[in-house]
């Protein structure tokens, strides 16, 4: 037994933040399952256009790829952070979130300015149930990654002023599996809303 | 004059006419005088700082279960006195006891509260009281959590609470279909109070069956394998981990109706091609599960009071918890049938007809093995195993009728008729709350440390059984002869006269059965009979091992487990001093701290959906940046413990005589 959990990381050895770690695993599936929701809608809804724009006309692809390869790099970043972490380097650590957090920022900011260029073409979400659907679907997920910038603000500060405890171990390794599966949603977006979409 | 104005648009938002009905206005005064009286009796017994202390930051478990035992109490009392108001309106044809409005609103409020307010919270009770006992644990996985799940459900229960007498009551039913409860057709606040409230409870809902789940698979207590969990705790996970799936879809139909009503999206209105079947699909595939939810953990609580009453082991355990899984996995396929008239065409109804109909058949394997389990028992008639006895009726007439909904072209007939009104109480009254009733009376020694008088008890159990049964028979016969639901009235001459009456008089009987109760709790908690032995029952499971109620620790000792039913076998070989300790053998320990931050996070949601309800937007960012205030809060201050040092552990043990010589 000792053997093999020498090998786990600090937080994986204590038992009861391995504990909350499942529980966040858990949360996450009801997670998936609120987006599956907002998928299934965006899917029965993504051909009733009343008078508004379809898809095909709506997007545009340039911006959309950008903020595509922002969140693939900010995961490749944020396992930096992690990797940092486990090598016990803090400033590595935060760093690496720092820089993490600014992608992620870019990706919202892009994101809005979709949004906005879309609104003031007239393109509301009142104008046909397809433009609810997408932006509800897609702003759900901006949404959550703004709710992981400033919560990675806020591990940072943590990181620095308590260093790497198992605590705040854990609650990296929390925010690395947020961020993952965030990033996990997003090809789905990327795939079922804009390539599909456009095509 | 702008501020006169403002006031005065204020006042009419606040106080539409709706709510300046003499009757809501009286209920609102009591109200107010109930609070002063309240909180001056607080004040002059000094009882404010043990309030705060001992129960409003709390995170032990079973003060937890106890705050949500007396919540739903309450709810049942005022969910039971709309329904009352309904039957009284159809005591009699062309009765204008209520105007269209109120009872619309009743009968929505009636719904909501019962099945949201009432029913989760009493089941949530029976979790938190009995399951970190039943596995040997000394609290659930996240205790903190545990506490922000019930001051949420405390919030969302307000808030639907306040609604009749600030803004208004929804009136679009419990399901708030589309699309009359968008905004063209149901102006005002009371539906956004409906989507509010249900969104706030839910996210503390979801919360529980994370902490739950987390809980059974991981805090169990040494030798205790799955196999060997109670089937309590068995119905506790699956109940849990079904939360986890059908609550975001009913978080996604409800947030979406909200985005229509109060930002102007476009998805379930008829205009701009919304879909207002799409709202229905999501609601049911939560609504589904939903009544598995619920119905589960009765049982879950039949499955310890057989067996205990009985003097046997549960009859057949692996095809108890194999039924419930059976249950589970099939309540997700069944959806479709509370529509069949989408017009999804036959194929897909047949579908949705049959995964109804099988899942007749683990239930009915659960109902042989109950009866089996009491055969050739020494069979004891207490009041929880009353209200097993009347469950079994109960609930195969229930899920007889439930079959004959689930063929699609009787459905057609009698679908929304009165026959359904009585299926779905049958099962719902029947099911969770008979199972619920029978709980708590069944662990009510455990919780509070003295037990229910058991004539009274069955004085209330008489009553409201009888009352069921006078109530819901006739309502079969009523959807036969055409009678509709959510009707607020009726015209005389269409035979539905005599049936109506004889219904509302069981609502009255069972309305005394309330009573009763309530006055069995008052009267037994005057009058206490102590529960000194921790086992008045001659218990199976491991919460029986320890007194009661059990000290803050729960197990001064984790047992080792060995068998199913641990307890009764540790009483058989003569085991039982493995639970106590001694001075050798005591260890200090460890228990979460009491913490403000719970209650600080729920009032912040609170506040924020009262801006989100009457589209305050300040307000509702407001409440937004409590939540994150509360959240980092939570975040920064260390999750730090209490010690109970060994001295005091030996002490308490001490005095409950658990402590070897």
């Amino acid at each position: 037994m000792s053997t093999t959990t020498s090998t786990l990381p600090p937080e994986f050895q204590d038992n009861m933040e391995s504990i909350r770690i499942m529980g966040f695993w858990i949360f996450l599936t009801t997670d998936l399952v609120l987006f599956g929701s907002l998928f299934a809608v965006y899917v029965v809804f993504r051909s009733l256009v009343g008078l508004g724009p379809t898809p095909h006309q709506l997007f545009v692809i340039g911006p959309v790829l950008t903020e595509t390869l922002i969140l693939l790099t900010s995961s490749f970043t944020c396992s930096l952070s992690l990797y940092s972490a486990r090598i016990n380097r803090v400033p590595g650590a935060i760093a690496w979130l720092i820089v993490t957090l600014g992608l992620g920022m870019s990706f919202v900011l892009l994101e809005i300015h979709e949004f906005a260029s879309d609104v003031l073409n007239g393109h509301t979400w009142h104008q046909s149930a397809f433009l609810s659907a997408f932006f509800t679907l897609v702003g759900t997920h901006g949404g959550h990654v703004s709710v992981g910038v400033g919560w990675a603000i806020m591990l940072a500060i943590q990181i620095g002023l308590k260093g790497l405890t198992l605590t705040t171990r854990r609650k990296l390794y929390a925010f690395a599996l947020y961020w993952h599966f965030l990033d996990i949603v997003w090809i789905f977006i990327f795939t079922v809303v804009y390539l599909s979409g456009i095509a | 004059m702008p501020i006169q104005r403002w006031t005065l648009h204020l006042l009419r938002l606040l106080f539409p006419p709706q709510v300046l009905l003499p009757d809501i206005v009286a209920i609102d005064i009591g109200l107010t005088v109930a609070v002063i009286v309240i909180g001056v009796y607080l004040t002059r017994t000094r009882r404010w700082g043990w309030l705060w202390h001992e129960w409003i930051t709390t995170v032990d478990h079973k003060k937890i279960g106890i705050m949500y035992l007396i919540a739903a109490l309450i709810m049942l009392f005022r969910g039971g006195v709309d329904a009352l108001m309904i039957r009284s309106q159809l005591i009699a044809p062309n009765a204008h006891f209520m105007g269209a409005q109120q009872y619309d609103e009743v009968f929505t409020t009636h719904g909501t509260v019962m099945i949201f307010f009432m029913a989760m919270p009493m089941v949530f009770a029976l979790f938190n009281a009995t399951v970190p006992l039943m596995i040997g644990a000394r609290d659930v996985a996240f205790p903190r959590l545990n506490a922000i799940s019930f001051w949420l459900f405390a919030f969302g229960a307000i808030l639907l609470n306040m609604s009749f007498s600030i803004g208004g009551s929804p009136s679009a039913g419990w399901m708030s279909y589309p699309p009359y409860s968008e905004l063209l057709y149901n102006p005002g606040v009371g539906e956004n109070y409906f989507l509010l409230s249900l969104q706030v409870a839910g996210i503390g809902t979801i919360a529980t069956g994370i902490n739950f789940l987390v809980t059974i698979l991981r805090m169990r207590a040494p030798g205790m394998s799955l196999s060997k969990i109670p089937v309590f705790v068995w119905s506790a996970l699956i109940t849990s981990s079904l939360v986890l799936f059908a609550f975001p879809p009913l978080t996604v139909a409800l947030g979406l109706t909200m985005l229509d009503r109060v930002f102007g999206a476009s998805f379930f209105t008829i205009a701009h091609q919304g879909m207002p079947m799409m709202y229905v699909n999501l609601f049911w595939i939560f609504g589904h599960p939903e009544v598995y939810i619920l119905v589960m953990p009765a049982f879950g609580v039949f499955s310890e009071v057989v067996p205990t009453f009985s003097r046997k082991p549960l009859f057949g355990y692996e095809a108890m918890v194999g039924s419930l899984l059976a249950i589970s996995f099939l309540g997700y396929g069944t959806w479709v049938h509370h529509f069949f008239e989408m017009g999804a065409g036959p194929s897909v109804n047949v579908f949705f007809g049959l995964s109804t109909m099988l899942i007749a058949i683990p239930t009915g394997v659960k109902m042989f093995n109950w009866i089996f389990t009491m055969w050739g028992g020494r069979i004891r008639l207490t009041v929880p195993m009353l209200w097993q006895l009347a469950f079994i009726p109960t609930f195969v007439v229930g899920g007889a009728t439930g079959i004959m909904l689930a063929a699609v072209p009787g459905d057609y007939q009698y679908h929304n008729s009165y026959f359904l009104i009585a299926h779905f109480h049958n099962v719902i009254l029947g099911g969770t709350v008979f199972g619920m009733l029978s709980g708590m009376y069944y662990w009510w020694p455990k919780m509070f440390g003295w037990k229910l008088n058991q004539r009274q008890g069955t004085w209330a159990f008489a009553l409201f059984v009888s009352g069921f049964w006078l109530t819901f028979m006739p309502q079969y016969f009523l959807g036969f002869e055409g009678m509709t639901r959510r009707m607020a009235t009726y015209p005389a001459g269409l035979g539905w006269t005599t049936l109506n009456l004889w219904s509302t008089v069981g609502a009255f009987v069972m309305g005394a059965g309330f009573l009763v109760m309530v006055y069995n709790i008052l009267w037994s908690r005057r009058y206490r009979d102590w529960d000194v032995t921790g086992d008045p029952w001659d218990g199976r499971t491991l919460e029986w091992s320890l007194p009661s109620p059990a000290p803050e620790y729960n197990f001064a000792r984790i047992p080792m487990v060995q068998s199913r039913d641990e307890w009764w076998a540790m009483k058989q070989e003569g085991r039982t001093d493995e639970v106590k300790i001694s001075a050798t053998t005591v260890h200090p320990i460890h228990m979460p701290r009491n913490s403000a931050m719970p209650i600080m996070l729920a009032f912040a949601f609170f506040v924020g959906a009262i801006g989100l309800i009457f589209a305050w937007f300040w307000m509702a960012i407001l409440g937004g940046l409590g939540v994150i205030a509360a959240l980092a809060y939570g975040s920064f201050a260390d999750y730090s413990e209490v010690e109970i040092d060994a001295k005091h552990v030996l002490q308490t043990e001490a005095q409950l005589g658990r402590v070897e010589s």
